[in-house]
């Protein structure tokens, strides 16, 4: 069990996305404006959150995922994402989360200027593309609280 | 405002010293794993120990000497010696760990091919070495020469680094005790060096450990017996002063 879960195997697996990020403007605490012009896919977003070499969200948050073992217990749980903050505010967590508390460890999905020491296969290279940040910005604010406990 | 910092600080470190929080990594495991470390015969890292013991009493390089010539019987010469590294070399005038030091006794005193980093013979002769502290409390020295050193090391410990942004101080001191997915988050003290890990199926050494640690955080890997690693090191041997050795300890 240990070998198939072992984190630190399952953090290096993933194909970072090359990309040089896009500009986004930060406003009252959010980024209103999508990221692309292609409106996000909650199913695919989904993906993304419990697909741990891709996502990495559920190494330290849980969530309503009840087919997944394992969750995370380092972050609040998902639930409810949707009710609580706004599609904006949601972005600018995903973005660089270190823009709404400067200790947290949740890693800056859209980010590659700014890190130290980053391996040399992910510079320069965002842990999210774009697309897939809208993505999954759309399946959070899919969860509100009435829909899963 | 001065007495209320003060009052602050004294509040905090007196349950601080009421009860230490420290733990080795042995305490974060399931009792399968434990009982695998605790028992010798079921401890896959005893049999680099005993192969270590071969190596000290053979005789190598071209001064055909063994360790044990020099040393002597090494469950009372070295005893304790693992608990002190890294050490300052007085030859290099730079700060040396355990298996630097073995590779110089290696080269310059027996005269024989320097064993390689993470290779078979320095893992085993480590081990051998490591195993004569096992139960002794961690001792780093006194010595003021390893204090910049062991700061650049502290330093380390708390820079975020690579894609994901996180310091090693963020996973062992603020979430220690967590679960990163089904893994328990420990305290990161060396106290088990070499050990038997079982994802790797092998023995391993400290700074193999930092090594997948960095590559999880998707950064920059530290060379082995690198001034970085040896900082490191350091460091973390000062954090665990006076948890006790458990050479050849066994991790998940
Ligand atoms: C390394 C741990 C870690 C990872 C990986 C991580 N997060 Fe987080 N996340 C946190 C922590 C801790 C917080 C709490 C806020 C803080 O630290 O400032 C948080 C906060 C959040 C919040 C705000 C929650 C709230 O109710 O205020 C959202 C939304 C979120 N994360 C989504 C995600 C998603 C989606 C992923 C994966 C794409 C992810 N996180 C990956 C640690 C993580
Ligand atoms: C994202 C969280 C995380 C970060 C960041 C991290 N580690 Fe770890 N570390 C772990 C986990 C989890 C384990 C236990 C692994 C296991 O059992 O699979 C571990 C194990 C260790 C151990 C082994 C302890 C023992 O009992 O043998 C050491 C030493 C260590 N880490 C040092 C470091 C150092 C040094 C850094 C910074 C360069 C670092 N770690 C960064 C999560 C982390």
């Amino acid at each position: 069990m240990w070998r198939v879960l072992g984190l630190l195997a399952v953090l290096v697996s993933f194909d970072a996305t090359a990309q040089t990020p896009v500009p986004y403007r930060i406003e009252n605490g959010a980024i209103a404006q999508p990221l692309t012009g292609v409106k996000g896919d909650p199913a695919k977003g989904r993906a993304i959150v419990v697909e741990r070499q891709k996502g990495l969200c559920l190494l330290c948050h849980s969530g309503p995922f009840p087919e997944e073992r394992f969750q995370g217990d380092l972050a609040p749980s998902l639930v409810g994402t949707g009710s609580r903050l706004s599609e904006g505010e949601i972005r600018l967590r995903m973005v660089d989360s270190t823009k709404v508390n400067e200790k947290t460890i949740m890693p800056p999905y859209y980010k590659t200027e700014g890190l130290e020491r980053v391996a040399a296969n992910y510079k320069g290279k965002t842990l999210l593309s774009a697309q897939e940040i809208e993505d999954v910005i759309a399946f959070l604010v899919s969860l509100k609280d009435d829909t899963q406990k | 405002m001065n007495r209320l910092a003060y009052l602050v600080v004294i509040g905090i470190a007196l349950p601080a010293f009421a009860q230490d929080a420290r733990k080795s990594g042995f305490d974060f495991m399931g009792p399968d794993t434990q009982a695998m470390q605790k028992d010798d015969l079921a401890n896959p890292g005893m049999l680099s120990v005993l192969e270590g013991e071969a190596l000290w009493k053979a005789n190598a390089g071209t001064s055909q000497k063994s360790c044990a010539s020099c040393h002597d019987d090494a469950t009372q010469s070295i005893k304790g010696v693992a608990a002190r590294y890294p050490a300052f070399d007085e030859t290099t005038q730079a700060p040396l760990d355990l298996a630097g030091r073995i590779i110089q006794c290696r080269t310059e005193r027996q005269g024989a091919p320097a064993p390689q980093r993470e290779g078979r013979e320095l893992l085993a002769l480590t081990s051998y070495v490591a195993h004569q502290s096992r139960d002794l409390p961690i001792a780093p020295p006194k010595d003021a020469r390893l204090a910049s050193t062991r700061a650049q090391g502290a330093a380390l410990y708390s820079t975020r680094m690579g894609q994901l942004n996180f310091s090693c101080a963020q996973c062992h001191d603020d979430n220690a005790g967590g679960h990163l997915g089904a893994a328990p988050i420990p305290q990161a003290h060396p106290t088990g060096y070499p050990l038997y890990r079982l994802e790797w199926q092998a023995l391993g050494s400290l700074q193999r450990r930092f090594r997948n640690c960095l590559s999880g955080m998707r950064a920059e890997p530290i060379a082995a017996g690198s001034k970085e690693a040896i900082a490191l090191e350091l460091f973390l041997m000062e954090r665990a002063a006076g948890i006790h050795l458990e050479t050849p300890a066994v991790r998940p």
